[in-house]
């Protein structure tokens, strides 16, 4: 049996539904909330504020730091390990390179931007809704920023290239799969993160790719709302649809 | 021809095109790319002639010269003291800028100002490494005494201040409080706690809703209708407390705070 039709009935272009939210953290300096299907993040700005320990000052600019953190009830198999491992750390490092070429940090010499981002609850496609969440959020604090990095998934699942996995899909057992996340900064017309899991040729990829960037733009354009939508309901109830 | 594609005062984001074209000129808050003129920051698009700005809506304060600014003490070193002032960097106060009195050698610096107090100081230099140097020698600048500090946003400070301090001089009419407004977004206030908490809930208005047209007309009926609201209750209150003479400890004036929540 060949994976002709994707599970959810998505078109291979399509990605699940998006909801995305600015300004739901009150004591941070700036946060966001994006959920993409079932995969929900949580992102929060503080800062620039005063880095320790010190020897990791840069006197020449500011310093990004992103924390990225999967709760550990939030999958759908067991438990995660509450706390950072080799995986979480990893991603908190190409979560902040992602970021790093649309963010002028020159003004704040030897202070840190802090992002910690958090999945309540995880379907595949995490490290991207974070990478989506946290640069909201890092336009929500006030930061300059040329553009919103958006990311998304792309993939091959048995023979079809699709976007945006989900779990179901990342864990088909009749074929091979890929799981390439992109991170796509569309002003500049440059991707800020590409990785890559399972057997894809390079036909595919530059397919998927394509795909892929043309998900980022409708994303992008879903963050830019959530962003104006903050300012248009002044009570701040940012919780009705 | 160039071609404008937002509005004044618009919410803009960054990533987002203002213009497009050689004739209008990138400001604060946006840059050009070729032809294009894009924001780079979260606020509101401000037109003037041919040169478009953004002012900013959120961000942390970043010391300015000149700035007046509400600090804590959190450290005393051999020739003064160090402030924080609500922002990634700390500021320096030196002696010789603290005060106009004598301060004789090896003197006990916490007789002056200790720790945790709360000053007025003045921004007297900003190095490009965000060094801030701090002065107690002006107008208006002291040390604070009893009162609440509330922290705003920054970016609010120009709002909540008003035209020629139009909107703080309104809160201080109608509240009978004293109010001193830190461009780091600090301010402390002194009155009544009730009368506190009414300015209070007024900052707070005049935060959330500064980007929306009518802001002044707003503030001034809400605290209008929450002031003779308070002034009647505390009728009735009184007429009660007469009639039927019970708890005679009951301070009427902490009543309607409770029930405004």
């Amino acid at each position: 049996m060949t994976y002709e039709k994707r599970h959810d009935q998505r078109r291979p272009e399509e990605t699940r539904v998006i909801e995305a939210k600015a300004g739901v953290i009150p004591n941070a300096d700036g946060s966001a909330y994006f959920k993409i299907g079932n995969t929900v993040a949580y992102a929060a700005v503080y800062g620039p504020r005063d880095l320790h320990p010190k020897f990791m000052q840069d006197p020449s600019k500011g310093v990004l730091r992103c924390n990225y953190n999967m709760m550990p009830f939030s999958g759908m198999g067991d438990r995660v390990r509450p706390g950072a491992n080799r995986r979480s750390k990893e991603i908190s490092m190409v979560t902040e390179k992602a970021i790093l070429p649309v963010i002028d940090l020159s003004d704040y010499p030897n202070a840190v931007v802090d992002v910690f981002i958090e999945l309540p609850q995880t379907d595949a496609g995490s490290r991207c809704a974070g990478i989506c969440a946290a640069s909201i959020a890092l336009a929500d604090a006030g930061l300059s920023m040329k553009d919103l990095v958006s990311a998304v998934s792309v993939g091959k699942v048995d023979k079809m290239i699709v976007v945006d996995l989900d779990y179901e899909e990342e864990a088909y057992d009749d074929g091979p799969v890929a799981d390439v996340p992109i991170a796509y900064i569309s002003a500049t017309d440059e991707i800020s993160l590409l990785q890559m899991d399972g057997e894809i040729t390079k036909e595919e990829l530059m397919k998927g790719i394509e795909m892929g960037k043309k998900a980022c733009l409708k994303i992008n354009e879903i963050q830019k709302k959530a962003l104006k939508d903050r300012f248009n309901n002044p009570n701040g109830d940012h919780n009705e649809q | 021809m160039s071609k404008l594609e937002i509005k004044d005062k618009q919410v803009v984001v960054p990533g987002e095109m203002l213009a497009e074209g050689m004739d209008y000129l990138p400001g604060f808050g946006t840059y050009r790319d070729k032809d294009k003129i894009i924001a780079n920051r979260l606020g509101i698009a401000d037109i003037q002639g041919r040169a478009l700005k953004i002012i900013p809506l959120s961000g942390r304060y970043i010391p300015k010269n000149n700035d007046v600014v509400i600090g804590k003490v959190f450290d005393i070193t051999f020739s003064g003291w160090r402030l924080d002032i609500n922002s990634a960097y700390s500021g320096m106060l030196i002696l010789k800028d603290a005060t106009t009195e004598y301060i004789a050698r090896g003197a006990d610096l916490t007789q002056y100002y200790s720790l945790g107090d709360y000053l007025v100081c003045k921004i007297t230099n900003v190095t490009s490494q965000k060094l801030v140097d701090l002065s107690m020698k002006g107008p208006g600048l002291k040390k604070l005494g009893k009162g609440r500090i509330i922290s705003v946003n920054p970016h609010k400070v120009p709002r909540i201040i008003g035209k020629q301090g139009s909107m703080v001089n309104m809160i201080k009419n109608l509240t009978k409080c004293w109010v001193i407004v830190g461009q780091n977004g600090l301010i402390w206030l002194q009155g009544k706690p009730s009368e506190e908490v009414i300015a209070i809930k007024a900052i707070r208005k005049i935060e959330s809703e500064s980007h929306l047209p009518g802001l002044t007309e707003r503030i001034k009926a809400f605290l209008e209708s929450i002031v003779s609201d308070k002034s009647k209750k505390q009728d009735t209150t009184k007429q009660d407390a007469t009639k039927q003479d019970t708890k005679p400890d009951k301070r009427p004036d902490t009543k309607p705070e409770g029930e405004s929540q």
